[in-house]
C-alpha cells in the first residue's frame, strides 16, 4: 500500500513540473490552435483560442493581484478567493466529518448483521443516483423548518449536509470491505481468546480496515469538496467558492481572467483536503504494513 | 534466520507426564462430525473417534488429506462442535475450556497481526484478558527469550522470516501458560531446514513448559521426532486407524542425532506401514496433503 521511493523534494519538484507543463500546453495551444477551436462535426472538442475563452496564464495570475473590482479599492483578488476558499473548506470539512462518521457506523452495522447488509447496501448505492440539484432545495426547505430552542438551521448546514451525503458513500463501502478483510485465521484466533464482537472490532477489524479506509477517506474528501461547491450554488449560500464561481462567470465578458480566480481557489481547496487525508494516512502508517507470507 | 539458541535442555519442575488423578488434558469420546452440504450429500469428517491425551503428553495426528485430523483439532479448540460424542479438556467441556483459556493455539499461517510489533503480538491475548502492563511486558520478555527472538521484540512481522513468524506465533500461544497446545501444521509452510530446527526447538519448549500438545501434521518424520504417541488416521470417513507409541526417550534428550538413530527409523517405518499398509477394504487414499 505504501508508496515509497522518491524522496519528498523530488515529489514536490515533479508536482511543480506538472503545473508548468500544463501552463505550457495551454499557451502552446493558444498560440498555435485555430481561432475557432477544433470541431468534429458540430461538436467543439477544443476551445477557441481567443483571449476571452482562454486568457493567457500570466493574465490569470496577474489578475489575482489586482482588486476584485477592476476600478476600485477593494481587497485584492487572491485575498477574496482565499477567504472564500477557507469558508468552503470549513463547510466541506464539517460535511466530510459527518459523512465519515455516518459511513463508518453504517459499515459497522452492516458487518455486524448480515441482514442489515442486504437491507442497507442497495439503498446506499441507490442514494448516489439521486441528482444533487434535486435534493438541494428539499434539504434547504426541511432545514428551514427545524428550530429547537436557540438552535436554528442555517444555510451552511444544508450545504454541509449535502456534502456529507456525497462523502458517506465511499466510506461506507470502503469500511465495509475493510472490516470484512481479516483472514478467517485471525477471526478464529479471536474466537479462541473468547473475546466478543466489540473487542474483535477494536483489536482486529478496525485496524485491518485502515488500508481500505484511507482511499475511501480521500474519495470522501474530494466528494465533500465537490458537494460543497455545487450545493453552495444550488442552495444560494454566499461567501463560498461555489457562489463566487457563478458570480464571476457573469463578469467574464469584460474581465476574462476574473472567473479563473475562484477556479484556482477550488483547486486549492481540493489540494488542502487531499493533504489533510494524506496526513491522516501518515499517522496510521503502521496499520498499512503488509504481512509477508511465510 | 537467527542462529540457533544453544539450549542445553534444562529440566523444569513442571515436569513430565505422570499417571495421576489429574483429569486428562484431552478426552475425546465417541466423537463424530458430519458436515451437511447443501446438495443433501452429507460428508462424514469424523466417525466414532476416541482419544485420551495425558497432561504433558505430545500427540501427533497424522493422515492423508480428508482424514479429519484438522477437524478433530478444531473440535478440541471449540472452533466447531461435534455432531455426536463428547470432548473434554482438563475435565471441562471444550466450550468451557476455550472460555477459560485452557489451551493455546497455532495455525499453519502464523497469523500475526501485521500492525503490531513482535512483542505486541505476543502480548495480544494478555492484553485482551486485561493483564496489567508490567506483567505483560515481563511475560513477553520471558517468551521472547524462550523462542530466541529477544533481539526482534520491536520488529514488525513483515520484517521476519517465515520461521521467525512461526516462532512468534508459538510464543503467543504460550502467553497464558496453557496446559494444552493445539498446533495445526505450524511448520507446514516452512522449508525443510527451518522445519527441522523448529521441531528441535518445539521439543525443548514443550519440555520447559510441560504443556500437552496436539500436533496435526502430514510429515511422518516430524510426527515421530516430536511425539510420545502418533495417531494415524484414515479418510472417508475420518477414523483413527492406529495409535503408535514412540519411545524416543525424554524430551530433553532429543537432538539432531536422534534423527539418524535406529529407533527413530523404526518408529518412522511403523508409522509409514500403518499409514500406507493394510488398507483392507479401500485402496489407501493418499494424494497430496495440502492442509
Amino acid at each position: 500500500m505504501t508508496r515509497t521511493g522518491s524522496p519528498l523534494a523530488r515529489r514536490v519538484l515533479l508536482g511543480v513540473l506538472g503545473v508548468v507543463v500544463l501552463a505550457a500546453v495551454w499557451e502552446l495551444y493558444k498560440a498555435l490552435g485555430p481561432a475557432t477551436g477544433v470541431m468534429i462535426g458540430d461538436l467543439t472538442v477544443l476551445p477557441r483560442t481567443s483571449d476571452l475563452a482562454m486568457p493567457h496564464v500570466w493574465d490569470m495570475v496577474a489578475r489575482l493581484f489586482r482588486p476584485v473590482r477592476s476600478a476600485g479599492d477593494d481587497e485584492l483578488m487572491w485575498q477574496a478567493v482565499l477567504k472564500a476558499s477557507f469558508f468552503s473548506l470549513g463547510v466541506a470539512a464539517v460535511g466530510w466529518l459527518v459523512g465519515v462518521v455516518v459511513g463508518m457506523l453504517l459499515a459497522i452495522v452492516m458487518q455486524r448483521f448480515r441482514t442489515a447488509e442486504s437491507a442497507l447496501l442497495p439503498w446506499i448505492v441507490l442514494s448516489q443516483t439521486v441528482p444533487l440539484i434535486a435534493i438541494a432545495p428539499l434539504v434547504k426547505r426541511w432545514g428551514s423548518q427545524i428550530e429547537v430552542g436557540d438552535f436554528s438551521w442555517e444555510n451552511w448546514m444544508s450545504v454541509a449536509l449535502i456534502a456529507s451525503y456525497l462523502a458517506f458513500f465511499p466510506v461506507s463501502i470502503g469500511a465495509l470491505r475493510g472490516l470484512e478483510s481479516p483472514d478467517v485465521n485471525h477471526v478464529e484466533l479471536m474466537r479462541t481468546y473468547s473475546v466478543g464482537w466489540w473487542a474483535t472490532l477494536i483489536r482486529l477489524r478496525l485496524p485491518a480496515s485502515v488500508p481500505y479506509l484511507l482511499p475511501a477517506l480521500r474519495l470522501a474528501a474530494a466528494n465533500a469538496v465537490i458537494g460543497t461547491v455545487v450545493a453552495e450554488v444550488s442552495i444560494g449560500l454566499r461567501g463560498g467558492i461555489g457562489r463566487m464561481i457563478v458570480e464571476y462567470a457573469a463578469a467574464a465578458g469584460g474581465d476574462p481572467a476574473k472567473p479563473w480566480a475562484p477556479i484556482f481557489g477550488a483547486v486549492v481547496v481540493g489540494l488542502l483536503a487531499a493533504g489533510v487525508v494524506a496526513l491522516i494516512g501518515l499517522a496510521l502508517t503502521r496499520y498499512r504494513r503488509g504481512e509477508t507470507p511465510a | 534466520m537467527s542462529t540457533e539458541p544453544t539450549e542445553s535442555g534444562q529440566p523444569v519442575a513442571q515436569g513430565q507426564p505422570v499417571a495421576s488423578a489429574r483429569p486428562p488434558a484431552v478426552s475425546v469420546a465417541g466423537v463424530s462430525k458430519v458436515f451437511a452440504s447443501r446438495k443433501g450429500t452429507d460428508v462424514t469428517a469424523l466417525e466414532a473417534v476416541d482419544l485420551t491425551i495425558a497432561p504433558g503428553e505430545f500427540v501427533s495426528l497424522i493422515g492423508p488429506s480428508g482424514c479429519g485430523k484438522s477437524t478433530l483439532l478444531r473440535l478440541i479448540a471449540d472452533l466447531d462442535t461435534p455432531t455426536s460424542g463428547s470432548i473434554e479438556v482438563f475435565g471441562k467441556t471444550a466450550r468451557e475450556a476455550r472460555i477459560d483459556q485452557a489451551y493455546g493455539i497455532a495455525f499453519q499461517q502464523a497469523g500475526l497481526l501485521p500492525w503490531r510489533t513482535v512483542r505486541a503480538n505476543i502480548e495480544l491475548p494478555l492484553e485482551l484478558h486485561k493483564v496489567g502492563k508490567a506483567a505483560r511486558a515481563a511475560r513477553s520478555s520471558e517468551l521472547l527469550a524462550l523462542v530466541g527472538l529477544s533481539d526482534f521484540a520491536d520488529k514488525y512481522p513483515d520484517q521476519l522470516s517465515g520461521g521467525m513468524q512461526q516462532r512468534v506465533a508459538i510464543a503467543r500461544s504460550l502467553a497464558e501458560s496453557p496446559g494444552l497446545l493445539l498446533m495445526d501444521e505450524p511448520f507446514g509452510a516452512l522449508d525443510e531446514m527451518t522445519r527441522e530446527r523448529m521441531q528441535t526447538e518445539l521439543v525443548r519448549i514443550c519440555a520447559e513448559t510441560g504443556a500437552a500438545v496436539v500436533f496435526v501434521t502430514h510429515s511422518i518424520p516430524e510426527a515421530v521426532f516430536l511425539s510420545n504417541r502418533v495417531v494415524v488416521m484414515s479418510p472417508r470417513p475420518g477414523r483413527i486407524r492406529d495409535i503408535i507409541a514412540v519411545d524416543l526417550g525424554r524430551a530433553e534428550g532429543r537432538d539432531e542425532g536422534l534423527r539418524e538413530a535406529d529407533s527413530f527409523f523404526e518408529a518412522v517405518v511403523s508409522v509409514r506401514e500403518s499409514l500406507h499398509g493394510e488398507a483392507a477394504g479401500a485402496p489407501a487414499a493418499r494424494g497430496v496433503d495440502i492442509r
